[in-house]
């Protein structure tokens, strides 16, 4: 019999963390720290919209883009909240979630043997989806004493004649870091120099504390080389609902249209219904969910500060990214004995990537009634493996 | 948002937690979070810090009762005075002047159905300034305070996700 399958597709290493992904899952009893989800539950106004299109009997296909009404809301909220103009019939596109959204930008814009810049420590399905596309990910190695921001040098270092898309993963899982407009400003600079595009994946950005997120698709002329994806599973608490979108140039949201209808045809009804009901009546549940974020970020940041695990102040999603160096450790190693020992879940840093050794991603998308049980773990651990 | 808005929406469903850490999760310093505390404990602002308990799970002998009071105010004291009247019984959980069909709210905890009955014939009902009462009785707490109160608060979220 012949081989079944796509070599292409083989080829594609599985995560290099999925042996502790095995163990943890076995472990009924520990306590976790390692989610990438809120711990909170969709706003009840929320469900109910969703409730109640089923007895409207709304089990129908929208329009391939997303429902008009959902179109229209989308691309006020983001007037009113970043500042960004998109047209709802020919700029925006509803995907399931914003992993759809990513890979079909990607399908869309690459031609075999394009090259992304990819920073890392970053989401896992970037460097997966840029493979499946024809691309080359170039891994731009992020680091800490830049907080994990990029920077234009970074940039341009990487570049060659056949970079073309630049991933731009902030406000960043999994080290919580941000781009401020200040550090935006460089990379917009030779962006446009380079002639490159803008995936900027902003999933996250409605969780940025101590300021807003600015979206690198508001400076000028860089509307027209960036594709803005975003969703409602962290801002809404809505991971199960499986709803994105992207916005972009009118030439890419019609190719990725088109793929999309062919793919997906259209995203859940169900959700699309909810989500009109979040951007019209959910500001204040995303107020209350970030003010709640941001006590458990201080909180944290000060505990693990405390039992002498460096951390720089991440101000973005629900993670701090605290160094382990300290403990002569691997990220791995570490994670796997606080599992054995104490019974904690935590991700290790090279789940996101080779930069991300000597860090642990620990998510803060957990009551501060379990936060502290696990931090008294956590210290007991650090205490009885520090050296010397 | 000012400082004490911001400790009054951390402990409104919380009281428990302590200065210290009530001042790690403002970002503040913990002398300036207690000073804030005691300036709005002064202010009757903060006005204790009760323990929300759900007393069927305890015994089925606490009974509470809302009872619906019709008055006639007073000359110069309004609702006041017989308001003041009714909430100094420590059996009186709860006053409230009310819009509307009648005129205060009053919910009031007792061991059983008897001695609710007799406060409102022996106490409320006799005072001079009441024409009438209706008395409610409640079957089962849902929510109380913003909390629900048989709710089962399990993570069904997987253990890790990237």
């Amino acid at each position: 019999m012949r081989d079944p399958l796509n070599k292409a597709i083989v080829d594609i290493k599985p995560s290099g963390i999925r042996k502790f992904f095995d163990i943890v899952t076995e472990m009924k009893d520990a306590i976790s720290l390692g989610v990438g989800e809120p711990d909170f539950d969709t706003p009840w106004h929320i469900r109910e919209e969703g409730i109640y299109s089923l007895e409207r009997g709304r089990g129908h296909y929208t329009s391939n883009a997303g429902l008009k009404e959902l179109r229209i809301e989308i691309c006020n909220y983001l007037e009113r909240r970043f500042n960004l103009r998109y047209s709802w019939d020919k700029e925006t596109l509803v995907t399931i979630g914003g992993s759809e959204a990513i890979d079909v930008a990607l399908r869309v814009m690459l031609d075999r043997g394009d090259e992304v810049l990819l920073p890392q420590p970053s989401y896992v399905s970037y460097e997966p989806c840029i493979l499946m596309a024809g691309g080359k990910p170039v891994v731009i190695e992020l680091k800490e004493e830049d907080e994990f921001k990029l920077t234009a040098d970074e940039i341009r270092n990487a570049c060659t004649d056949r970079t073309k898309i630049l991933v731009l993963p902030f406000p960043n899982n999994p080290t919580g870091s941000i781009m401020t407009r200040e550090e935006l400003a460089p990379i917009v600079e030779i962006v446009k120099e380079k002639d490159l595009f803008v995936i900027s994946d902003e999933i996250y950005a409605e969780l940025t504390y101590g300021g807003k997120h600015v979206s690198i698709a508001e400076f000028d002329g860089m509307k027209e080389r960036t594709v803005v994806i975003n969703g409602f599973s962290k801002s809404y608490a809505m991971t199960g609902w499986r709803l994105g979108y992207a916005c972009g140039p009118e030439n890419i949201i019609r190719q990725m249209t088109k793929l999309h209808q062919f793919a997906i045809m259209c995203a859940p009804t169900t959700s699309q219904y909810a989500a009109i009901e979040a951007l019209k009546n959910g500001d204040a549940d995303v107020e209350m969910m970030c003010d709640a974020y941001e006590k458990r970020r201080r909180f944290l940041l000060h505990e693990l500060r405390r039992m002498g695990l460096p951390c720089f102040e991440a101000r973005g999603a629900f993670y701090v990214f605290p160094c382990i160096k300290s403990l002569g450790m691997t990220s791995e190693e570490f994670a796997t004995k606080l599992l054995m020992e104490e019974k904690v879940a935590i991700v290790p840093g090279t789940a996101f990537g080779d930069s991300g050794e000597g860090f642990l991603r620990v998510s803060y998308a957990y009551s501060i009634e379990k936060i502290k049980v696990a931090l008294e773990r956590i210290e007991r651990f650090v205490n009885n493996h520090k050296v010397g | 948002m000012e400082l004490k808005e911001q400790i009054l929406r951390t402990i409104d469903r919380n009281s428990k937690i302590s200065m210290s850490e009530l001042a790690m999760m403002l970002g503040r310093e913990e002398a300036e979070v207690t000073a804030a505390v005691a300036e709005m404990e002064a202010d009757k602002i903060i006005c204790g810090y009760p323990t929300l308990i759900n007393w069927d799970k305890v015994s089925n002998e606490k009974i509470t009762a809302l009872i619906e009071v019709k008055v006639t105010p007073q000359r110069g004291q309004g609702f006041d005075r017989i308001a003041e009247r009714i909430y100094k019984f420590s059996e009186v959980e709860t006053v409230y002047l009310m819009s509307g069909g009648f005129d205060l709210t009053v919910i009031i905890k007792g061991k059983s159905m008897r001695e609710v009955a007799s406060f409102v014939s022996e106490k409320l009902a006799p005072m001079e300034a009441i024409l009438s009462t209706a008395t409610h009785f409640v079957l089962k707490k849902y929510k109380e305070h913003g909390i629900i109160m048989e709710q089962e608060e399990e993570d069904e979220r997987m253990i890790v996700s990237p």
